[in-house]
């Protein structure tokens, strides 16, 4: 460790452009997702237990606008995050310029379509709309 | 560099599990009925244990991530990097300790 400048991650990218901000956004990205994804973890699996979450749990969860939020953030900034270390490992690893145009293609698509789909789940749920007796959350 | 390797790693595997992970919270939209009984799978001791593997990705990929941060931002972290290596690893096996235990706990 002689050197001042010893690396882990990737140096920053030189120039005002994409991969700058991309090497930004993971770091900011990273540090959000922290809170969010690791509150999340402790929610699921140690202040509740996985056998116990059902509908009901997630029709609990979702009547608070806040908790909606919360997950749909933690949605779009991990699908982001994610999809752009995706990128960056097909970039690493795969040469074959056909190749690489599919595989971008397939990250870029994936990314939107689960970007969609997320959002419709959170945002469309309506437990009101099943004919549940016990759904504690239908206003 | 083997951290790098497995950040890499395990931020790929954490990504392939969201992605199943928003296909099934999706089913939610159909009612109690199919969601329920779908959460069987998730019941399922396997499945159990792969969630902790994924909580063990999870934790890492945040430890070194952190370390990755501190040594792009902080000018002076260069003269203790191998001190920052020990305890992001620490971070990551006590956090992921005591996650697993009440997870594993939480199994029986």
């Amino acid at each position: 460790m002689t050197t001042p400048h010893t690396r882990v991650g990737r140096p920053r990218p030189t120039g005002n452009n994409f991969e700058l901000y991309s090497w930004y956004f993971f770091r900011i990205s990273g540090l959000l997702l922290i809170l969010l994804a690791v509150t999340h973890v402790v929610i699921m699996h140690v202040v509740n237990n996985v056998s116990q979450i059902d509908f009901n749990f997630v029709a609990h969860r979702w009547g608070s606008p806040f908790w909606r939020s919360f997950d749909w953030l933690l949605l779009i900034l991990a699908l982001l995050h994610g999809f752009n270390g995706a990128r960056l490992s097909v970039d690493d690893y795969i040469r074959n310029r056909g190749w690489r145009i599919f595989a971008h293609s397939v990250i870029w698509s994936a990314l939107i379509i689960f970007i969609v789909l997320g959002t419709i789940a959170i945002v469309t749920f309506n437990p009101a709309s099943f004919s549940n007796a016990t759904a504690s959350a239908g206003r | 560099m083997l951290s790098w390797a497995l950040h890499r790693i395990s931020g790929l595997g954490v990504l392939a599990f969201l992605l199943l992970h928003i296909v099934d919270i999706f089913l939610v939209g159909y009612g109690p009925g199919p969601f329920n009984d779908l959460l069987f799978l998730y019941r399922n001791p396997i499945f159990r244990i792969g969630e902790i593997v994924l909580v063990g990705a999870v934790y890492y990929h945040a430890a070194n991530g952190v370390r990755i941060i501190l040594i792009d931002f902080w000018p002076a972290a260069y003269k203790i990097e191998r001190q920052l290596y020990y305890i992001a690893m620490a971070v990551f096996l006590i956090g992921f300790a005591a996650t697993a235990a009440v997870m594993i706990a939480d199994m029986f």
